[in-house]
């Protein structure tokens, strides 16, 4: 059942060094305030799952929090690469990288099948890419139905799953509006499920294409407004196009790099991240 | 440039062009970048019942201006409806509910297979890694036709990619067949230079179309095979007042 922490308490809590970890949020409710948090309590050896790694990956892989990268692609959304991720797998900077790469549809079949408890989902995909070949959890399956061969891909069960959404009740239900991407799929395949929330309001209203997921499904809520920024959170803040084209720069070198993890992470407290 | 001519940007006769290839009633499968700016140009102009969805989970949207990234709040209000991502890969596009699947490319090769993953030897130590699949591996798997747009360069037109990330036609005819694959295929393939398209027996590439003022010196310069020419190889129409007026008035409205 649901409790309400503060995101310290949350994170401390419930995710330790080592463990498999899903920050989803499909540019849109990306969990970058539970990301900072993760990087300030220098939590390591992360395995770190994510369709598009985003800014969020690519600042907790310079910070070091990242041991192995599980991703479908890895690039910073219309502007172009993720230098801390490239840095990391090719230099090794700050320390190694290894990477398992999927597709978008491979990993999102991946979440499905470890929401629904299965061992693996099917599909049709992979089979003539050169991925087949250089990723894990993907294998060819005869259907037993007819004579097709179709594809296979391993379930996938995080330690911890961390969304953020538009809103909590007093009870601890979360909603959450606009694109939703892999989110509740990666809630109901997760073993812990923390959650940040913009607004915690009495009661909700219904919105276009809002998704409900009941308390029982999660572990902590913690009250982050702005929570999602630079990505956005639909009916409270728009993207901000602007960071991300400035994050290209920022990340182009380590020491840039540093200068920004210590102003902008490590010496504030969350509620002062996007000033 | 004849006097008197409109003049344009390799981008915008690219995407116009591309633009020009969607019909009305479509349903297309789109990409940030040039793929997005040519179909809302084309629901723009001369195609308003295109019925776009973009991986992130739009279905039938409508944006108004060039949204930056795949999911931006434009692309979800302007929406019929907003779908997880299974409902996208599994229901409309793994089902064959696509007539067109636009795809942007690192390296294309004579066999219109698509590298985003890396250049290099391999693919444990790449010279450049790039964003890797996203969608594009199934979108080239899936879709009843396929339209790849990038630059023609030496570079990026080679013989052989250095990885598969999506498969064109493979090694040549049979190759999509082997892999159990329902869609049709690159169809087209547009640069700044003019359009290829696969050859109906062998599916290699060659050029079809030449944009206005390109030279077939220009294009063997620029690619990387002994690239054929089509018999009675056309011209690409001229890009058009109007639609200049308003790729440029969708630049505008955009942060690029």
């Amino acid at each position: 059942m649901a409790r309400f922490l503060d995101l310290p308490a949350a994170i401390s809590e419930f995710v330790k060094n080592g463990e498999t970890i899903a920050m989803e949020g499909f540019t849109h409710l990306i969990p970058f305030a539970a990301g900072h948090e993760i990087i300030r309590q220098e939590l390591r050896d992360l395995i770190a799952i994510r369709l598009t790694p985003d800014l969020i990956y690519d600042q907790m892989i310079g910070a070091g929090c990242i041991k192995k990268l599980i991703f479908s692609w890895g690039g910073n959304p219309g502007v172009g690469s993720l230098h801390r991720f490239r840095d990391a797998y090719q230099n090794s900077w700050p320390q190694k990288l290894e990477i398992e790469e999927h597709t978008h549809a491979g990993l999102t079949n991946r979440y499905v099948a470890g929401a629904s408890g299965l061992p693996f989902a099917v599909m049709r995909g992979y089979l003539g890419s050169d991925l087949f070949h250089n990723t894990s959890g993907v294998k060819k399956i005869n259907s037993p139905f007819n004579n097709e061969v179709l594809t296979a891909v391993a379930a996938i069960n995080p330690d911890v799953t961390i969304i953020h959404a538009q809103q909590s009740d007093k009870l601890g239900n979360i909603m959450m509006w606009g694109i939703t991407g892999v989110a509740k799929e990666a809630v109901f395949a997760a073993k812990k499920v923390i959650v940040t929330v913009e607004e915690i309001v009495d009661r909700f209203s219904p919105k276009f294409n809002s998704i409900i997921i009941p308390n029982t499904q999660i572990n902590a809520i913690a009250l982050e407004p702005k929570g999602a920024w630079p990505s956005y959170a639909s009916g409270y803040y728009e993207r901000d196009n602007s960071a991300y084209i400035a994050w290209d720069e920022i990340a182009k070198d380590r020491e840039s790099f540093l200068k920004w993890l210590e102003l902008k992470v490590m010496s504030i407290k969350n509620s002062d991240r996007n000033k | 440039m004849v006097a008197g001519r409109p003049e344009w940007s390799d981008e915008e006769i690219m995407t116009i062009t591309a633009a020009k290839i969607l019909k009305d009633k479509d349903t297309c499968f789109v990409g940030i970048g040039i793929p997005s700016t040519a179909a809302i140009l084309a629901k723009a102009m001369h195609a308003p019942n295109l019925f776009l969805i973009y991986e992130s989970g739009t279905v039938n949207t409508n944006p108004k201006k060039l949204p930056l990234s795949i999911g931006d709040g434009e692309l979800a209000n302007e929406a019929l409806s907003v779908v997880g991502m299974p409902e996208i890969f599994n229901y409309w596009l793994q089902s064959g509910r696509i007539d067109i699947g636009f795809l942007g490319a690192a390296q294309i090769d004579k066999f219109a297979n698509i590298n985003t993953t890396y250049i290099g030897e391999s693919y444990k130590s790449p010279k450049v890694r790039l964003p890797g699949a996203g969608g594009a591996t199934e979108i080239a798997g899936a879709c009843k036709k396929v339209v790849v747009i990038l630059n023609q360069t030496k570079r990026s037109f080679v013989n052989k990619v250095d990885f598969v990330t999506s498969l064109g036609y493979g090694q040549g005819a049979g190759s999509r067949e082997a892999y159990g694959l329902l869609g049709g295929g690159p169809s087209k393939v547009i640069t700044n230079l003019g359009i290829l398209e696969p050859d109906p027996k062998t599916f290699e590439l060659g050029m079809t179309h030449l944009h206005p003022g390109v030279t077939k010196e220009q294009v063997r310069e620029n690619t990387g095979w002994d690239v054929k020419f089509s018999a009675n190889i056309q011209t690409t129409a001229i890009p058009e007042e109007i639609e200049l007026k308003k790729i440029r008035e969708l630049y505008k409205s955009s942060d690029r």
